[in-house]
Protein backbone atom coordinates (compact mmCIF):
# COMPACT_ATOMS: atom_id res chain seq x y z
CA UNK A 1 0.00 0.00 0.00
CA UNK A 2 1.95 2.96 -1.21
CA UNK A 3 -0.32 5.97 -1.14
CA UNK A 4 -2.29 6.54 2.02
CA UNK A 5 -6.00 6.13 1.41
CA UNK A 6 -8.89 7.91 2.97
CA UNK A 7 -12.36 6.57 3.30
CA UNK A 8 -11.66 3.37 5.15
CA UNK A 9 -10.69 2.54 8.69
CA UNK A 10 -7.18 3.62 9.64
CA UNK A 11 -4.85 0.60 9.43
CA UNK A 12 -3.59 -0.83 12.69
CA UNK A 13 -0.09 0.57 12.15
CA UNK A 14 -1.50 4.09 12.45
CA UNK A 15 -3.01 3.35 15.85
CA UNK A 16 -0.01 1.48 17.21
CA UNK A 17 1.77 3.60 19.78
CA UNK A 18 5.51 3.72 19.71
CA UNK A 19 7.67 5.59 17.30
CA UNK A 20 7.75 9.36 16.95
CA UNK A 21 9.85 9.02 13.83
CA UNK A 22 8.14 9.52 10.49
CA UNK A 23 10.82 7.56 8.62
CA UNK A 24 10.43 4.59 10.98
CA UNK A 25 6.65 4.75 10.62
CA UNK A 26 6.55 4.73 6.83
CA UNK A 27 9.35 2.18 6.82
CA UNK A 28 6.88 -0.10 8.54
CA UNK A 29 3.70 0.95 6.77
CA UNK A 30 4.76 1.89 3.23
CA UNK A 31 8.45 1.14 2.81
CA UNK A 32 8.34 2.00 -0.89
CA UNK A 33 7.91 5.66 0.05
CA UNK A 34 11.39 5.69 1.56
CA UNK A 35 14.12 6.62 -0.93
CA UNK A 36 16.52 4.16 0.69
CA UNK A 37 14.18 1.15 0.47
CA UNK A 38 14.04 1.27 -3.32
CA UNK A 39 15.87 -1.47 -5.17
CA UNK A 40 18.02 -0.31 -8.06
CA UNK A 41 19.42 -2.76 -10.64
CA UNK A 42 23.10 -3.61 -10.32
CA UNK A 43 25.61 -1.31 -11.91
CA UNK A 44 26.54 2.31 -11.64
CA UNK A 45 23.59 4.59 -12.31
CA UNK A 46 25.33 7.77 -11.19
CA UNK A 47 25.66 9.07 -14.75
CA UNK A 48 21.91 9.01 -15.30
CA UNK A 49 21.03 11.65 -12.73
CA UNK A 50 22.04 15.28 -12.33
CA UNK A 51 24.42 16.06 -9.52
CA UNK A 52 24.43 19.07 -7.28
CA UNK A 53 27.68 20.56 -6.20
CA UNK A 54 29.04 23.08 -3.74
CA UNK A 55 27.55 24.05 -0.37
CA UNK A 56 29.32 26.41 2.04
CA UNK A 57 28.41 27.15 5.64
CA UNK A 58 29.97 29.49 8.22
CA UNK A 59 29.10 30.68 11.70
CA UNK A 60 29.15 34.24 12.96
CA UNK A 61 28.47 35.60 16.45
CA UNK A 62 24.72 35.14 16.85
CA UNK A 63 24.04 32.71 14.05
CA UNK A 64 25.04 30.58 11.11
CA UNK A 65 24.89 31.01 7.32
CA UNK A 66 24.59 28.41 4.61
CA UNK A 67 24.89 29.11 0.90
CA UNK A 68 24.80 26.96 -2.20
CA UNK A 69 25.54 27.60 -5.86
CA UNK A 70 22.76 27.05 -8.39
CA UNK A 71 24.23 24.55 -10.82
CA UNK A 72 23.36 20.88 -11.37
CA UNK A 73 25.48 18.92 -13.82
CA UNK A 74 25.12 15.65 -15.69
CA UNK A 75 28.56 14.70 -16.94
CA UNK A 76 29.74 17.65 -18.98
CA UNK A 77 26.21 19.04 -19.40
CA UNK A 78 24.73 21.73 -17.18
CA UNK A 79 21.45 20.08 -16.21
CA UNK A 80 19.98 23.08 -14.42
CA UNK A 81 21.11 26.65 -13.83
CA UNK A 82 18.85 27.63 -10.97
CA UNK A 83 18.49 24.55 -8.80
CA UNK A 84 17.93 25.13 -5.09
CA UNK A 85 20.26 23.08 -2.90
CA UNK A 86 19.88 24.80 0.47
CA UNK A 87 16.59 24.20 2.28
CA UNK A 88 15.20 25.12 5.68
CA UNK A 89 14.85 21.91 7.72
CA UNK A 90 12.75 23.56 10.41
CA UNK A 91 12.60 26.94 12.10
CA UNK A 92 16.16 26.82 13.51
CA UNK A 93 18.06 24.64 11.10
CA UNK A 94 18.79 24.17 7.43
CA UNK A 95 20.30 21.52 5.22
CA UNK A 96 22.34 21.82 2.04
CA UNK A 97 22.88 18.91 -0.28
CA UNK A 98 25.56 17.74 -2.66
CA UNK A 99 25.36 14.58 -4.74
CA UNK A 100 22.54 12.97 -6.73
CA UNK A 101 20.11 15.87 -6.95
CA UNK A 102 16.79 14.06 -7.26
CA UNK A 103 17.49 11.69 -4.39
CA UNK A 104 18.91 14.50 -2.28
CA UNK A 105 15.82 16.70 -2.69
CA UNK A 106 13.63 13.74 -1.74
CA UNK A 107 15.79 13.11 1.30
CA UNK A 108 15.47 16.74 2.35
CA UNK A 109 11.69 16.43 2.12
CA UNK A 110 11.83 13.30 4.26
CA UNK A 111 14.06 15.05 6.79
CA UNK A 112 11.76 18.11 6.95
CA UNK A 113 8.75 15.85 7.51
CA UNK A 114 10.71 13.87 10.10
CA UNK A 115 11.42 16.98 12.19
CA UNK A 116 7.90 18.36 11.90
CA UNK A 117 6.38 14.97 12.68
CA UNK A 118 8.44 14.62 15.83
CA UNK A 119 7.52 18.13 16.91
CA UNK A 120 3.79 17.49 16.49
CA UNK A 121 3.76 14.07 18.14
CA UNK A 122 6.03 14.90 21.07
CA UNK A 123 4.94 18.52 21.51
CA UNK A 124 8.56 19.67 21.59
CA UNK A 125 11.38 20.07 19.09
CA UNK A 126 14.39 17.78 18.85
CA UNK A 127 17.69 19.09 20.17
CA UNK A 128 20.10 20.14 17.44
CA UNK A 129 22.23 17.05 18.11
CA UNK A 130 19.09 14.94 17.83
CA UNK A 131 18.30 16.47 14.46
CA UNK A 132 21.87 15.91 13.27
CA UNK A 133 21.69 12.26 14.35
CA UNK A 134 18.36 11.70 12.58
CA UNK A 135 19.88 13.05 9.37
CA UNK A 136 22.85 10.69 9.86
CA UNK A 137 20.41 7.77 10.12
CA UNK A 138 18.72 8.75 6.84
CA UNK A 139 22.09 9.00 5.08
CA UNK A 140 23.24 5.68 6.52
CA UNK A 141 20.15 3.96 5.15
CA UNK A 142 21.11 5.24 1.71
CA UNK A 143 24.49 3.47 1.61
CA UNK A 144 23.31 0.86 -0.92
CA UNK A 145 22.30 3.52 -3.43
CA UNK A 146 25.46 5.49 -2.69
CA UNK A 147 27.53 2.49 -3.75
CA UNK A 148 25.72 2.49 -7.08
CA UNK A 149 26.63 6.08 -7.75
CA UNK A 150 23.68 7.85 -6.10
CA UNK A 151 25.50 9.27 -3.10
CA UNK A 152 23.95 12.11 -1.12
CA UNK A 153 26.23 14.15 1.12
CA UNK A 154 24.47 16.84 3.14
CA UNK A 155 25.72 19.67 5.24
CA UNK A 156 23.55 20.51 8.24
CA UNK A 157 23.58 23.78 10.14
CA UNK A 158 21.42 25.22 12.85
CA UNK A 159 21.18 27.59 15.74
CA UNK A 160 21.54 25.87 19.11
CA UNK A 161 19.10 27.64 21.44
CA UNK A 162 20.62 26.13 24.58
CA UNK A 163 24.23 27.00 23.71
CA UNK A 164 23.19 30.26 21.94
CA UNK A 165 25.43 29.70 18.93
CA UNK A 166 25.37 28.45 15.38
CA UNK A 167 26.59 24.89 14.76
CA UNK A 168 27.59 23.00 11.61
CA UNK A 169 27.59 19.24 11.00
CA UNK A 170 29.09 17.40 8.04
CA UNK A 171 28.47 13.80 6.95
CA UNK A 172 30.02 11.04 4.92
CA UNK A 173 28.12 8.55 2.75
CA UNK A 174 28.17 5.89 5.47
CA UNK A 175 26.24 8.16 7.84
CA UNK A 176 29.25 9.38 9.80
CA UNK A 177 28.47 12.66 11.51
CA UNK A 178 31.14 15.22 12.29
CA UNK A 179 30.70 18.54 13.99
CA UNK A 180 32.68 21.34 12.34
CA UNK A 181 33.91 24.52 13.91
CA UNK A 182 33.63 27.93 12.26
CA UNK A 183 33.05 26.92 8.63
CA UNK A 184 32.79 23.95 6.31
CA UNK A 185 32.01 23.07 2.72
CA UNK A 186 30.85 19.98 0.81
CA UNK A 187 30.58 19.06 -2.87
CA UNK A 188 32.90 19.02 -5.84
CA UNK A 189 34.10 22.62 -5.39
CA UNK A 190 34.45 22.28 -1.63
CA UNK A 191 38.28 22.15 -1.61
CA UNK A 192 38.48 25.52 -3.30
CA UNK A 193 35.68 27.04 -1.22
CA UNK A 194 37.29 25.85 2.01
CA UNK A 195 40.68 27.18 0.94
CA UNK A 196 39.09 30.51 0.17
CA UNK A 197 37.26 30.66 3.53
CA UNK A 198 40.49 29.81 5.37
CA UNK A 199 41.91 33.11 4.17
CA UNK A 200 38.72 35.17 4.49
CA UNK A 201 37.01 33.91 7.61
CA UNK A 202 37.30 35.64 10.96
CA UNK A 203 35.19 34.79 13.98
CA UNK A 204 34.02 38.38 14.52
CA UNK A 205 32.30 38.88 11.17
CA UNK A 206 28.87 40.51 11.11
CA UNK A 207 26.00 38.78 9.35
CA UNK A 208 26.51 40.76 6.10
CA UNK A 209 30.28 40.28 6.17
CA UNK A 210 29.80 36.57 6.72
CA UNK A 211 27.44 36.39 3.72
CA UNK A 212 30.07 38.23 1.66
CA UNK A 213 32.71 35.71 2.76
CA UNK A 214 30.63 32.69 1.69
CA UNK A 215 29.75 34.34 -1.65
CA UNK A 216 33.50 34.93 -2.19
CA UNK A 217 34.12 31.27 -1.36
CA UNK A 218 31.48 30.12 -3.87
CA UNK A 219 33.05 32.43 -6.48
CA UNK A 220 36.43 30.80 -5.88
CA UNK A 221 34.87 27.33 -6.09
CA UNK A 222 33.22 28.23 -9.43
CA UNK A 223 36.53 29.69 -10.62
CA UNK A 224 38.32 26.35 -10.39
CA UNK A 225 35.56 23.71 -10.49
CA UNK A 226 33.55 23.35 -13.69
CA UNK A 227 30.60 21.76 -11.86
CA UNK A 228 30.07 24.76 -9.57
CA UNK A 229 28.12 27.69 -10.98
CA UNK A 230 29.37 31.20 -10.41
CA UNK A 231 27.07 34.20 -10.12
CA UNK A 232 25.10 34.36 -13.38
CA UNK A 233 25.21 38.09 -14.16
CA UNK A 234 23.21 38.01 -17.37
CA UNK A 235 20.34 35.94 -15.96
CA UNK A 236 20.61 37.46 -12.48
CA UNK A 237 20.86 34.05 -10.78
CA UNK A 238 22.74 34.23 -7.50
CA UNK A 239 23.43 31.74 -4.69
CA UNK A 240 20.71 30.69 -2.26
CA UNK A 241 21.68 32.03 1.16
CA UNK A 242 19.98 30.87 4.36
CA UNK A 243 20.60 32.82 7.57
CA UNK A 244 19.70 31.33 10.97
CA UNK A 245 19.79 33.30 14.20
CA UNK A 246 18.06 33.13 17.56
CA UNK A 247 14.98 34.62 15.83
CA UNK A 248 14.72 31.68 13.44
CA UNK A 249 15.80 31.05 9.89
CA UNK A 250 15.13 32.96 6.69
CA UNK A 251 16.27 32.84 3.11
CA UNK A 252 17.94 36.10 2.10
CA UNK A 253 15.93 37.91 -0.55
CA UNK A 254 17.33 37.65 -4.09
CA UNK A 255 18.06 41.38 -4.33
CA UNK A 256 20.00 41.33 -1.03
CA UNK A 257 22.19 38.50 -2.34
CA UNK A 258 22.43 40.23 -5.72
CA UNK A 259 23.76 43.40 -4.08
CA UNK A 260 26.47 41.45 -2.25
CA UNK A 261 27.32 39.40 -5.36
CA UNK A 262 27.61 42.58 -7.45
CA UNK A 263 30.08 43.94 -4.87
CA UNK A 264 32.11 40.74 -5.05
CA UNK A 265 32.11 40.83 -8.86
CA UNK A 266 33.16 44.51 -8.87
CA UNK A 267 36.11 43.61 -6.62
CA UNK A 268 37.07 40.70 -8.86
CA UNK A 269 37.16 43.02 -11.89
CA UNK A 270 39.97 44.83 -10.12
CA UNK A 271 41.65 41.73 -8.71
CA UNK A 272 40.40 38.49 -10.33
CA UNK A 273 41.74 36.25 -7.55
CA UNK A 274 39.74 38.05 -4.90
CA UNK A 275 40.84 39.97 -1.81
CA UNK A 276 44.43 39.44 -0.72
CA UNK A 277 45.14 38.15 2.77
CA UNK A 278 48.10 39.53 4.68
CA UNK A 279 51.26 37.37 4.63
CA UNK A 280 51.79 37.13 8.32
CA UNK B 1 -22.71 -24.98 30.12
CA UNK B 2 -23.99 -21.48 30.21
CA UNK B 3 -26.46 -20.31 27.64
CA UNK B 4 -25.69 -16.95 26.06
CA UNK B 5 -28.48 -14.47 26.52
CA UNK B 6 -30.10 -13.07 23.47
CA UNK B 7 -29.45 -9.33 23.23
CA UNK B 8 -31.23 -7.42 20.52
CA UNK B 9 -29.03 -5.29 18.26
CA UNK B 10 -30.92 -2.17 19.37
CA UNK B 11 -30.18 -2.87 23.00
CA UNK B 12 -26.55 -3.71 22.26
CA UNK B 13 -26.00 -0.42 20.43
CA UNK B 14 -27.85 1.51 23.08
CA UNK B 15 -25.70 0.00 25.83
CA UNK B 16 -22.54 0.81 23.93
CA UNK B 17 -23.73 4.36 23.25
CA UNK B 18 -24.63 4.87 26.91
CA UNK B 19 -21.24 3.61 27.93
CA UNK B 20 -19.43 5.99 25.57
CA UNK B 21 -21.65 8.96 26.46
CA UNK B 22 -21.00 8.50 30.17
CA UNK B 23 -17.26 8.53 29.60
CA UNK B 24 -17.45 11.70 27.51
CA UNK B 25 -19.77 13.56 29.89
CA UNK B 26 -17.28 13.08 32.71
CA UNK B 27 -14.78 15.52 31.18
CA UNK B 28 -14.71 19.28 30.87
CA UNK B 29 -15.94 21.00 27.74
CA UNK B 30 -14.04 22.14 24.68
CA UNK B 31 -15.32 25.14 22.73
CA UNK B 32 -14.53 25.90 19.11
CA UNK B 33 -15.39 29.34 17.76
CA UNK B 34 -14.93 30.77 14.27
CA UNK B 35 -13.60 34.31 14.10
CA UNK B 36 -12.58 36.67 11.32
CA UNK B 37 -9.05 35.27 10.87
CA UNK B 38 -9.57 31.61 11.59
CA UNK B 39 -10.79 29.14 14.19
CA UNK B 40 -10.29 29.33 17.95
CA UNK B 41 -10.18 26.41 20.40
CA UNK B 42 -10.60 26.92 24.14
CA UNK B 43 -10.75 24.29 26.84
CA UNK B 44 -10.52 24.32 30.59
CA UNK B 45 -7.51 22.12 31.23
CA UNK B 46 -5.39 22.40 34.37
CA UNK B 47 -2.62 20.35 32.77
CA UNK B 48 -0.06 22.19 30.69
CA UNK B 49 1.30 18.96 29.29
CA UNK B 50 -1.68 16.78 28.41
CA UNK B 51 -3.21 18.73 25.57
CA UNK B 52 -6.77 18.50 24.36
CA UNK B 53 -6.11 20.74 21.36
CA UNK B 54 -3.31 19.92 18.93
CA UNK B 55 -1.89 20.63 15.53
CA UNK B 56 -2.39 18.05 12.82
CA UNK B 57 -1.10 19.80 9.73
CA UNK B 58 -0.60 23.22 8.14
CA UNK B 59 -4.24 24.30 8.27
CA UNK B 60 -5.78 21.49 10.29
CA UNK B 61 -6.17 21.18 14.03
CA UNK B 62 -7.74 18.67 16.36
CA UNK B 63 -9.56 18.93 19.67
CA UNK B 64 -10.98 16.16 21.78
CA UNK B 65 -12.79 15.29 24.98
CA UNK B 66 -13.11 11.97 26.72
CA UNK B 67 -10.50 9.40 27.51
CA UNK B 68 -7.00 10.80 27.09
CA UNK B 69 -5.28 7.61 25.96
CA UNK B 70 -7.91 7.03 23.28
CA UNK B 71 -7.96 10.47 21.74
CA UNK B 72 -4.18 10.75 21.98
CA UNK B 73 -4.04 7.55 19.95
CA UNK B 74 -6.37 9.06 17.34
CA UNK B 75 -4.38 12.30 17.30
CA UNK B 76 -1.13 10.47 16.55
CA UNK B 77 -2.86 8.44 13.85
CA UNK B 78 -4.10 11.72 12.34
CA UNK B 79 -0.64 13.28 12.36
CA UNK B 80 0.74 10.15 10.74
CA UNK B 81 -1.95 10.12 8.06
CA UNK B 82 -1.54 13.83 7.30
CA UNK B 83 2.26 13.75 7.21
CA UNK B 84 2.27 10.65 5.08
CA UNK B 85 -0.18 12.14 2.61
CA UNK B 86 1.72 15.42 2.51
CA UNK B 87 4.94 13.54 1.89
CA UNK B 88 3.53 11.18 -0.74
CA UNK B 89 1.61 13.90 -2.60
CA UNK B 90 1.90 17.54 -1.62
CA UNK B 91 1.19 19.71 1.40
CA UNK B 92 -1.90 21.16 -0.28
CA UNK B 93 -3.38 17.71 -0.75
CA UNK B 94 -3.91 17.16 2.97
CA UNK B 95 -7.52 18.05 3.73
CA UNK B 96 -9.60 18.22 6.87
CA UNK B 97 -12.47 16.44 5.15
CA UNK B 98 -10.25 13.46 4.33
CA UNK B 99 -9.00 13.31 7.89
CA UNK B 100 -12.53 13.56 9.31
CA UNK B 101 -13.60 10.69 7.05
CA UNK B 102 -10.73 8.52 8.20
CA UNK B 103 -11.62 9.22 11.85
CA UNK B 104 -15.31 8.57 11.19
CA UNK B 105 -14.59 5.22 9.58
CA UNK B 106 -12.29 4.22 12.40
CA UNK B 107 -14.64 5.25 15.20
CA UNK B 108 -17.65 3.77 13.40
CA UNK B 109 -15.98 0.41 12.85
CA UNK B 110 -14.80 0.19 16.44
CA UNK B 111 -18.22 1.19 17.77
CA UNK B 112 -20.14 -1.41 15.83
CA UNK B 113 -17.65 -4.25 16.14
CA UNK B 114 -18.53 -6.51 19.03
CA UNK B 115 -14.97 -7.31 19.98
CA UNK B 116 -13.73 -3.84 20.88
CA UNK B 117 -14.70 -1.39 23.56
CA UNK B 118 -16.18 1.71 21.94
CA UNK B 119 -13.95 4.77 22.15
CA UNK B 120 -15.16 7.21 24.81
CA UNK B 121 -14.20 10.27 22.80
CA UNK B 122 -15.65 13.10 20.81
CA UNK B 123 -13.50 15.03 18.34
CA UNK B 124 -13.39 18.28 16.46
CA UNK B 125 -11.40 18.48 13.25
CA UNK B 126 -11.13 22.06 11.97
CA UNK B 127 -9.55 23.35 8.80
CA UNK B 128 -9.12 26.95 7.74
CA UNK B 129 -9.28 28.16 4.16
CA UNK B 130 -8.13 31.38 2.54
CA UNK B 131 -11.28 33.16 3.69
CA UNK B 132 -13.64 32.76 6.61
CA UNK B 133 -16.27 31.27 4.30
CA UNK B 134 -13.93 28.37 3.50
CA UNK B 135 -13.34 27.42 7.14
CA UNK B 136 -14.67 24.04 8.15
CA UNK B 137 -15.40 22.44 11.49
CA UNK B 138 -16.30 18.76 11.76
CA UNK B 139 -17.61 17.16 14.88
CA UNK B 140 -17.08 13.42 15.22
CA UNK B 141 -18.88 11.38 17.81
CA UNK B 142 -17.93 8.08 19.45
CA UNK B 143 -20.03 6.13 16.94
CA UNK B 144 -18.41 7.63 13.86
CA UNK B 145 -21.04 10.20 12.95
CA UNK B 146 -19.76 13.35 11.29
CA UNK B 147 -21.48 16.71 11.58
CA UNK B 148 -20.51 19.94 9.87
CA UNK B 149 -20.59 22.79 12.39
CA UNK B 150 -20.84 26.50 11.70
CA UNK B 151 -19.93 29.46 13.86
CA UNK B 152 -19.36 27.68 17.13
CA UNK B 153 -19.60 24.23 18.66
CA UNK B 154 -19.16 22.64 22.07
CA UNK B 155 -18.53 19.12 23.27
CA UNK B 156 -17.87 17.49 26.61
CA UNK B 157 -19.42 17.61 30.06
CA UNK B 158 -21.49 20.79 30.31
CA UNK B 159 -21.95 21.17 26.55
CA UNK B 160 -25.61 22.27 26.76
CA UNK B 161 -25.04 25.17 29.15
CA UNK B 162 -21.97 26.39 27.26
CA UNK B 163 -23.74 26.10 23.91
CA UNK B 164 -26.76 28.05 25.15
CA UNK B 165 -24.46 30.89 26.27
CA UNK B 166 -22.70 30.90 22.89
CA UNK B 167 -26.00 30.86 21.06
CA UNK B 168 -27.01 34.06 22.77
CA UNK B 169 -23.69 35.87 22.40
CA UNK B 170 -21.95 34.63 19.25
CA UNK B 171 -21.50 37.03 16.34
CA UNK B 172 -19.85 36.39 12.97
CA UNK B 173 -16.58 38.09 12.09
CA UNK B 174 -15.35 38.79 15.62
CA UNK B 175 -11.70 39.61 16.29
CA UNK B 176 -9.46 37.05 18.00
CA UNK B 177 -9.58 38.90 21.34
CA UNK B 178 -13.38 39.10 21.26
CA UNK B 179 -13.64 35.43 20.36
CA UNK B 180 -11.34 34.43 23.24
CA UNK B 181 -13.35 36.50 25.73
CA UNK B 182 -16.59 34.99 24.47
CA UNK B 183 -15.31 31.41 24.63
CA UNK B 184 -13.80 31.81 28.10
CA UNK B 185 -16.99 33.31 29.54
CA UNK B 186 -19.00 30.56 27.88
CA UNK B 187 -16.87 27.89 29.56
CA UNK B 188 -17.35 29.56 32.95
CA UNK B 189 -21.08 29.88 32.47
CA UNK B 190 -23.54 27.68 34.29
CA UNK B 191 -27.22 27.95 35.13
CA UNK B 192 -26.59 29.05 38.68
CA UNK B 193 -23.63 31.40 38.48
CA UNK B 194 -20.68 32.35 36.28
CA UNK B 195 -17.15 31.39 37.22
CA UNK B 196 -13.91 33.15 36.38
CA UNK B 197 -11.47 30.51 35.14
CA UNK B 198 -7.80 31.15 35.92
CA UNK B 199 -5.71 31.84 32.80
CA UNK B 200 -3.29 29.02 33.57
CA UNK B 201 -6.19 26.58 33.65
CA UNK B 202 -7.14 27.42 30.09
CA UNK B 203 -5.80 25.75 27.00
CA UNK B 204 -6.18 28.14 24.09
CA UNK B 205 -5.01 27.60 20.51
CA UNK B 206 -5.87 29.08 17.13
CA UNK B 207 -5.64 28.29 13.47
CA UNK B 208 -4.71 31.78 12.32
CA UNK B 209 -4.71 32.48 8.59
CA UNK B 210 -2.78 35.76 9.09
CA UNK B 211 0.34 33.83 10.07
CA UNK B 212 2.98 34.03 7.35
CA UNK B 213 4.34 30.52 7.98
CA UNK B 214 2.65 27.60 6.23
CA UNK B 215 1.82 26.12 9.62
CA UNK B 216 -1.11 28.18 10.89
CA UNK B 217 -1.55 26.54 14.30
CA UNK B 218 -0.49 28.57 17.31
CA UNK B 219 -0.96 28.17 21.07
CA UNK B 220 -1.78 31.20 23.18
CA UNK B 221 0.13 31.02 26.47
CA UNK B 222 -1.41 31.97 29.83
CA UNK B 223 0.79 35.11 30.07
CA UNK B 224 -0.58 36.41 26.77
CA UNK B 225 -4.05 35.29 27.76
CA UNK B 226 -4.03 37.44 30.91
CA UNK B 227 -3.44 40.51 28.77
CA UNK B 228 -6.24 39.64 26.36
CA UNK B 229 -8.83 38.79 29.00
CA UNK B 230 -8.08 41.81 31.20
CA UNK B 231 -9.40 42.19 34.74
CA UNK B 232 -12.13 39.66 35.38
CA UNK B 233 -12.49 39.66 39.17
CA UNK B 234 -11.54 36.89 41.58
CA UNK B 235 -10.95 33.45 40.12
CA UNK B 236 -13.14 30.56 41.10
CA UNK B 237 -11.60 27.12 40.94
CA UNK B 238 -13.71 24.43 39.38
CA UNK B 239 -14.78 21.42 41.39
CA UNK B 240 -12.50 18.47 40.76
CA UNK B 241 -13.63 16.37 37.85
CA UNK B 242 -13.32 12.65 37.36
CA UNK B 243 -10.73 13.30 34.64
CA UNK B 244 -8.37 15.08 37.05
CA UNK B 245 -5.85 12.81 38.62
CA UNK B 246 -5.12 13.53 42.24
CA UNK B 247 -1.54 12.90 43.15
CA UNK B 248 -1.11 9.84 45.30
CA UNK B 249 -4.77 9.01 45.52
CA UNK B 250 -6.26 5.88 44.08
CA UNK B 251 -9.06 6.48 41.61
CA UNK B 252 -12.33 6.70 43.45
CA UNK B 253 -14.54 3.74 43.06
CA UNK B 254 -18.14 4.70 42.67
CA UNK B 255 -20.58 3.00 44.93
CA UNK B 256 -24.26 3.45 45.40
CA UNK B 257 -27.19 2.73 43.20
CA UNK B 258 -27.27 3.15 39.47
CA UNK B 259 -28.96 6.33 38.39
CA UNK B 260 -29.86 6.22 34.71
CA UNK B 261 -30.67 9.95 34.66
CA UNK B 262 -27.21 10.94 35.85
CA UNK B 263 -24.76 10.83 32.97
CA UNK B 264 -21.77 10.92 35.32
CA UNK B 265 -22.90 7.88 37.23
CA UNK B 266 -20.42 5.13 36.55
CA UNK B 267 -22.27 2.30 38.20
CA UNK B 268 -23.74 0.17 35.50
CA UNK B 269 -26.43 -2.43 35.47
CA UNK B 270 -28.95 -3.14 38.18
CA UNK B 271 -26.60 -5.20 40.29
CA UNK B 272 -24.43 -3.39 42.80
CA UNK B 273 -20.89 -4.67 43.26
CA UNK B 274 -20.65 -7.33 45.94
CA UNK B 275 -18.08 -5.42 47.89
CA UNK B 276 -16.28 -2.12 47.73
CA UNK B 277 -12.99 -2.90 45.93
CA UNK B 278 -11.13 -0.32 48.03
CA UNK B 279 -12.35 -1.03 51.55
CA UNK B 280 -13.44 -4.60 51.08
CA UNK B 281 -16.64 -3.76 52.92
CA UNK B 282 -19.85 -5.12 51.56
CA UNK B 283 -21.32 -2.59 49.19
CA UNK B 284 -24.11 -0.44 50.54
CA UNK B 285 -25.78 0.11 47.21
CA UNK B 286 -29.27 -0.99 46.47
CA UNK B 287 -30.54 -2.00 43.11
CA UNK B 288 -31.96 1.01 41.35
CA UNK B 289 -35.61 1.04 40.72
CA UNK B 290 -35.61 3.77 38.11
CA UNK B 291 -36.14 6.52 40.67
CA UNK B 292 -33.50 9.07 41.61
CA UNK B 293 -31.34 7.85 44.45
CA UNK B 294 -32.15 8.84 47.98
CA UNK B 295 -29.66 9.32 50.78
CA UNK B 296 -27.43 6.29 51.30
CA UNK B 297 -29.04 3.89 53.69
CA UNK B 298 -27.65 3.93 57.19
CA UNK B 299 -29.08 0.55 57.98
CA UNK B 300 -26.72 -2.41 58.19
CA UNK B 301 -25.46 -3.40 54.78
CA UNK B 302 -28.01 -5.35 52.91
CA UNK B 303 -26.91 -8.62 51.43
CA UNK B 304 -26.26 -8.43 47.74
CA UNK B 305 -29.31 -8.73 45.64
CA UNK B 306 -29.78 -12.20 44.24
CA UNK B 307 -28.43 -12.51 40.72
CA UNK B 308 -29.42 -9.64 38.51
CA UNK B 309 -31.93 -9.96 35.79
CA UNK B 310 -30.85 -10.74 32.28
CA UNK B 311 -30.20 -7.56 30.32
CA UNK B 312 -33.47 -7.97 28.53
CA UNK B 313 -36.51 -9.99 29.32
CA UNK B 314 -37.05 -12.84 26.92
Amino acid sequence: MSAPTYGSRLPATFLTPGTSSFADFIGEHSPDLLPSKRTVPQGNVGDLAPHGTTIVSATFPGGVIMAGDRRATMGNIIAQRDIQKVFPADEFSCVGIAGAAGLAVEMVRLFQTELEHYEKIEGTTLSIDGKANRLAALIRANLGLAMQGLAVVPLFAGYDLTASQGRIFSYDVTGGRYEETAFHSVGSGSMFARGSLKKLYRDDLTETECVTAVVQALYDAADDDSATGGPDVSRRIFPVVQVITADGGRRLADDEVAAIADQVIAGRLQRPDGPAASLV
Amino acid sequence: MSMPYYVSPEQLMKDRADFARKGIARGRSVVVVQFADGVLFVSENPSQALHKVSEIYDRIAFAAVGRYNEFENLRIAGVRLADMRGYAYDRRDVTGRGLANAYAQTLGTIFSSGGEKPYEVELFVAEIGDEAADDQIYRLTYDGQVADEHGYAVMGGAADQVASYLKGNYADGASLDEAIKLAVSALGHSDTDDRVIAADHLEVAVLDRTRTQPRKFRRIRPEALDGILGERGPETPDEPEAEDTQAGAAPTVPTGPDNPTDPTDTVSGSTPPLEDPVTGEPASGEPASGEPPTAPPTAPPTPPAPGGEPPIAP
